[in-house]
């Protein structure tokens, strides 16, 4: 398999958080390291136990096959493998390969020495998935409050998760990562739209201010300028991509670990304290 | 010096310390009840702290002491007795001392009674009693699907005040200003009545007082035109919800899954009880507070001028079965549980301090009301 003109860079000894050189190679274009393996192991693992956990249920239908987390009676305990136990132990697995991934990505960025933006990046959205089946759980004091992993099933449990604080939209921090999810979209179509128009020449300069050439930062700059009066910039936009979406998976985190351990009554009394204030109370 | 760096920053320790400490936040641990499936979010979780205020909150007292059923019937003993003639002198008395003990302690018999002429009807809260004695009588033998056994007694609303903490009248909300500019549709102001949402305003006199009905779900995943319900009526049914979440301390998993709102197979047995509730709070207002509103003076309606009417929350007080589930009427079964004479007078005819008897009775004159059907027992203790 052809190298990449980068992969030249990527592909040199050293960088490893752990075993030294004992899983510093490659498998084709795929390097291994000793988070590669573990990753491979407990992806293979859950996903195999979900399997069987389908063969338990009723149903084959892909859209409707759901490993459900054991009854609240088990609280903070193990269940049997049947009643909640797998999801207890696909859990496991799957922090264990979402860690084990960010790690591995660590030790890619050690060996291309770059910053760690992107493990920091999928550590947020391991962070969300965290606080989902285990910090609020143990927080609620039981495994069953974590999400059922199912395509179905956890579109219910989220619905349901929503409606037992009667208008979720009035959950401040929903309603800040809700803003950040769509300003992150918003911001990502802006941008693609602006790098296509630029990088995408005519095809024979027939249109007006359109010669077949590709435009340069200059020509991006000042559409924003002109349109906006402010240009953020190449390597701006992604700084506050990153930003956006980072906060958008950070906020739902908190919107969900505060409804149950911080929060039990409907969302919209929430705001009380903002109908109480002394200006106009 | 920019000026607005420090007005910021005050603005934000402001609004912070508002948040932090203005809000009523909960603290682990909770208490959880698990309603469904596991793993379908099908959870009641609750609060310890809040829970204990409640639960002491909504307490039923035990009764005065045990009456005698044996002996004179009160009809015969007192006069003008319309409702409660059959019972026993002994238990009419002990259901007065308790009636007092739940709606008027402080204020005592003279509440309703005129205490030289304790027959007399001239107060008017007298004749709101009798008519109350009358729905609870209703409430108890016709709504069952609701109250179950358990019933319903004049403490399950009163708690020991004259008028019961949970009321509602008519709310004009945003009003009726402006077409076009100011014009919010009966919405997007706070609804202490609908959960102090911004939802539409006006939710209970919709359903628990007109009869307009809950059906806004569509039945197919894509719109084919067949429901014609409008997202403000889809909200205006949120709205009487969240009044009956807040009301029973539930939310909507206590009769609801959300996957399937319309699927009563999908549902827990809650919202059968529930769906008697809304009927029985409509019956009550409708033939019951409404007819009364001639006998209430001003200061008993609402700033609309209309009469205080009851939700969900007038008998549940926060909790999901009122009074944690404490059956007081067991207790008073002779009085209150079954219905007795159920004639009602001629409300527009009362005149404060002067009615010495307010009855379906030929002593006014007024032709009698229809449905006098067994009245004349009444007439005989009235007379």
């Amino acid at each position: 398999m052809a190298l990449l003109s980068f992969e030249r860079k990527y592909r040199v000894r050293g960088g490893t958080l752990i075993g030294g050189d004992l899983f510093d190679f490659w498998v084709g274009p795929f390097y291994v390291g000793f988070f590669g393996v573990t990753t491979a192991f407990f992806a293979g693992l859950g996903t195999a136990l979900m399997a069987y956990g389908a063969a338990l249920g009723p149903t084959w239908n892909i859209w409707r096959i759901s490993i459900a987390p054991p009854d609240l009676s088990y609280g903070l305990g193990l269940a049997p493998l049947a009643e909640g136990g797998l999801w207890q132990v696909i859990t496991i697995c799957a922090i264990g390969a979402f860690v084990s991934w960010a790690l591995r990505e660590v030790e890619i960025c050690r060996k291309l020495g770059i910053g760690y933006h992107v493990p920091f990046a999928f550590g947020v959205a391991i962070f969300a998935y965290v606080t989902l089946v285990v910090f609020r759980p143990m927080l609620l004091g039981a495994w069953g409050h974590g999400f059922p992993y199912g395509i179905f099933s956890h579109l219910d449990w989220v619905s349901n998760v929503g409606y037992q604080y009667l208008h979720f939209h009035y959950n401040p921090a929903h309603m800040l990562a809700v803003s950040l999810f769509f300003t992150t979209t918003l911001a990502l179509s802006l941008h693609g739209g602006l790098i296509l128009s630029a990088a995408n020449p005519g095809r024979d300069g027939t249109l007006r201010n359109n010669p077949s050439e590709v435009k340069t930062p200059e020509h991006e700059d000042t559409f924003f300028r002109d349109i906006i009066g402010y240009s953020v910039g190449t390597l701006g936009i992604h700084r506050l991509g990153l930003v956006l979406a980072l906060n958008a998976g950070f906020w739902s985190a908190v919107c969900i670990i505060i409804s149950g351990p911080l929060w039990n009554q409907g969302w919209p009394e929430w705001w009380n304290w903002w109908l109480d204030l002394p200006v106009w109370r | 010096m920019k000026l607005w760096i420090p007005f910021a920053t005050a603005a934000g320790v402001f609004v912070a310390a508002a948040i932090l400490f203005g809000a009523d936040w909960d603290m682990p641990p909770v208490d959880t009840e698990q309603i469904g499936y596991r793993g379908t979010g099908m959870v009641l979780i609750k609060d310890r702290e809040k829970q204990e205020d409640l639960r002491l909150a909504n307490v039923a007292p035990e009764p005065l002491y045990e009456a005698d059923p044996e002996g004179d019937r009160a009809g015969d003993v007192y006069e003008n007795v319309q409702v409660l003639g059959g019972l026993s002198d002994d238990q009419f008395n002990l259901f007065m001392a308790s009636i007092t003990e739940w709606v008027s302690p402080e204020q005592g018999c003279a509440y309703c009674h005129n205490e030289e002429n304790l027959a007399s009807d001239e107060v008017y809260t007298k004749v709101v009693a009798r008519r109350m004695i009358q729905m609870t009588q209703a409430i108890n033998q016709d709504w069952q699907p609701h109250v179950a056994e358990t019933g319903v007694t004049c403490y399950t609303c009163h708690q020991g005040q004259p008028v019961p903490a949970n009321v509602w009248s008519r709310d004009l909300g945003p009003g009726e200003k402006g077409r076009a500019l100011g014009w919010r549709d009966g919405q997007n102001v706070v609804s202490e009545l609908a959960g102090v949402t911004s939802l539409p305003s006006n939710a209970l006199e919709s359903y628990l007082l007109e009869d307009e009905q809950i059906r806004v779900h569509s039945l197919t995943a894509l719109p084919n035109g067949e429901n014609t319900a409008t997202t403000k009526e889809t909200e205006s049914t949120w709205a009487l919800m969240m009044h009956m979440s807040e009301s029973l301390g539930a939310n909507c998993m206590t009769c609801h899954n959300s996957r399937a709102f319309n699927d009563w197979d999908q549902s827990p047995p809650q919202r059968v009880t529930a769906w008697h509730g809304i009927r029985m709070a409509r019956d009550i207002n409708q033939t019951y507070m409404i007819g009364l509103a001639p006998v209430f003076p001003d200061n008993r309606k609402g700033p609309e001028g209309d009469v205080l009417k009851v939700s969900c929350a007038t008998c549940h007080n926060g909790v999901q079965k009122p009074l944690y589930g404490v059956s007081m009427l067991k207790d008073y079964l002779d009085s209150l549980g079954v219905k007795t004479n159920t004639d009602v007078p001629d409300y527009t005819t009362y005149t404060p301090g002067e009615t010495q008897i307010m009855g379906p009775a030929k002593t006014t004159s007024l032709e009698p009301v229809s449905g006098m059907g067994d009245g004349g027992k009444a007439l005989a203790s009235a007379d």
